[in-house]
């Protein structure tokens, strides 16, 4: 085997773009639908906006096998612990997705019981406005969260247990 | 009432399966043979109709003076208040008095119901077609003067989406995140 057959058949790269390059195209998402939000995430699921072109077609109802958390409908004050709950119990590394007015900002819910913007609690990496937001504003987003993957260091978690 | 009811006895053809597996895989290929349904977003985009309400915009008259008059109309017709208007006095002379000196819209807030459309005596503030759009932090979800007649400029000629350079990176909006 000369020197030219090993630069034709073999590929390198680092550990760390392999990793991010499966990770950014299998992202298991876990939706917590709690209003309408929930329900044009279905649409984002269907066949005219398909996400398993983007390999998170694996919707995963269960928070340890998942890692990204799309948040999509308002979140009232009694809501938020188990919020808090599911994201803890995400397996690292998670990226959250806050999908809507009312999960992103509270909208037009600015009453006491309603969480004036899920970033109070949790960390969010990608805000989608709309009321709701049509399903290419989600993959578009989630297309956003693919760009962040990319970039991610793999010291960052290295050794320490939070971000 | 009980109804009784009886069970199909099956025929040879039926204990074949055979024909109810091609009837099942007749399915399956008449939809493979069809339309397709998915629209490959990112490269294709679907066009909304006239009178889609997206992205906000501030217009202008054909001599680049804005149309608003800060009179606060749309702040006071909007159900979520994500608009906030600091008026000032207008920098041309054509009889109107006041202009908005900083027109600041919380897109996260705002639900894109057109109500500060409707209220606008103006015709200043118009909601346009452009739906898909999202960002790294809250802040840089908050639309100034600039960035609304940045979305005038992008879609005062024609379809934001019948242009294939338009992209949610030629959006007025911080796309870094910090």
């Amino acid at each position: 085997m000369n020197h030219n057959d090993i630069k034709s058949n073999v590929l390198t790269t680092t550990l760390e773009s392999a990793i991010n390059w499966g990770r950014k195209n299998s992202l298991w998402p876990m939706p917590f639908g709690t209003a309408c939000c929930g329900i044009e995430f279905m649409a984002v699921l269907a066949a005219r906006t398909d996400i398993a072109r983007f390999g998170a077609e694996a919707i995963r109802f269960s928070p340890r096998q998942s890692d990204l958390l799309i948040v999509a409908g308002r979140i009232s004050i009694k809501m938020m612990p188990v919020l808090i709950r599911i994201y803890e119990q995400m397996p690292e590394p998670k990226w959250v997705i806050s999908m809507g007015a009312c999960a992103s900002s509270g909208g037009v819910f600015d009453t006491y019981s309603v969480i004036q913007g899920i970033d109070q609690f949790i960390p969010v990496d990608v805000y989608v406005p709309g009321c709701p937001p049509r399903p290419e504003g989600v993959v578009e987003s989630l297309m956003k969260i693919q760009n962040l993957i990319d970039k991610e260091k793999l010291s960052d978690y290295a050794l320490s247990s939070s971000k | 009432m009980a109804t009784i009811i009886k069970s199909y006895e099956p025929t040879f053809w039926d204990k074949l399966y055979f024909p109810a597996l091609l009837k099942g895989l007749m399915v399956t290929i008449k939809h493979f043979f069809r339309q397709k349904v998915t629209i490959q977003y990112p490269d294709e985009r679907h066009i909304p109709p006239d009178g889609y309400r997206g992205l906000h915009r501030l217009n202008k008259y054909p001599d680049e003076r804005i149309k608003c008059v800060a009179c606060e109309m749309c702040a006071a017709a909007c159900p979520s208040n994500c608009i906030s208007i600091i008026p000032g006095p207008s920098p041309w002379d054509d009889g109107k008095e006041r202009y908005p000196v900083r027109f600041d819209i919380n897109l996260l807030r705002c639900i894109y119901c057109g109500f500060c459309e409707m209220a606008c005596p103006e015709g200043a503030i118009e909601l346009t077609e452009i739906y898909d759009f999202s960002n790294y932090s809250r802040d840089d979800l908050v639309i100034d003067k600039d960035g609304l007649l940045g979305v005038y400029e992008l879609t005062k000629k024609q379809n934001y989406y019948t242009k294939k350079s338009h992209s949610p990176a030629s959006l007025p909006f911080k796309t870094e995140r910090t």
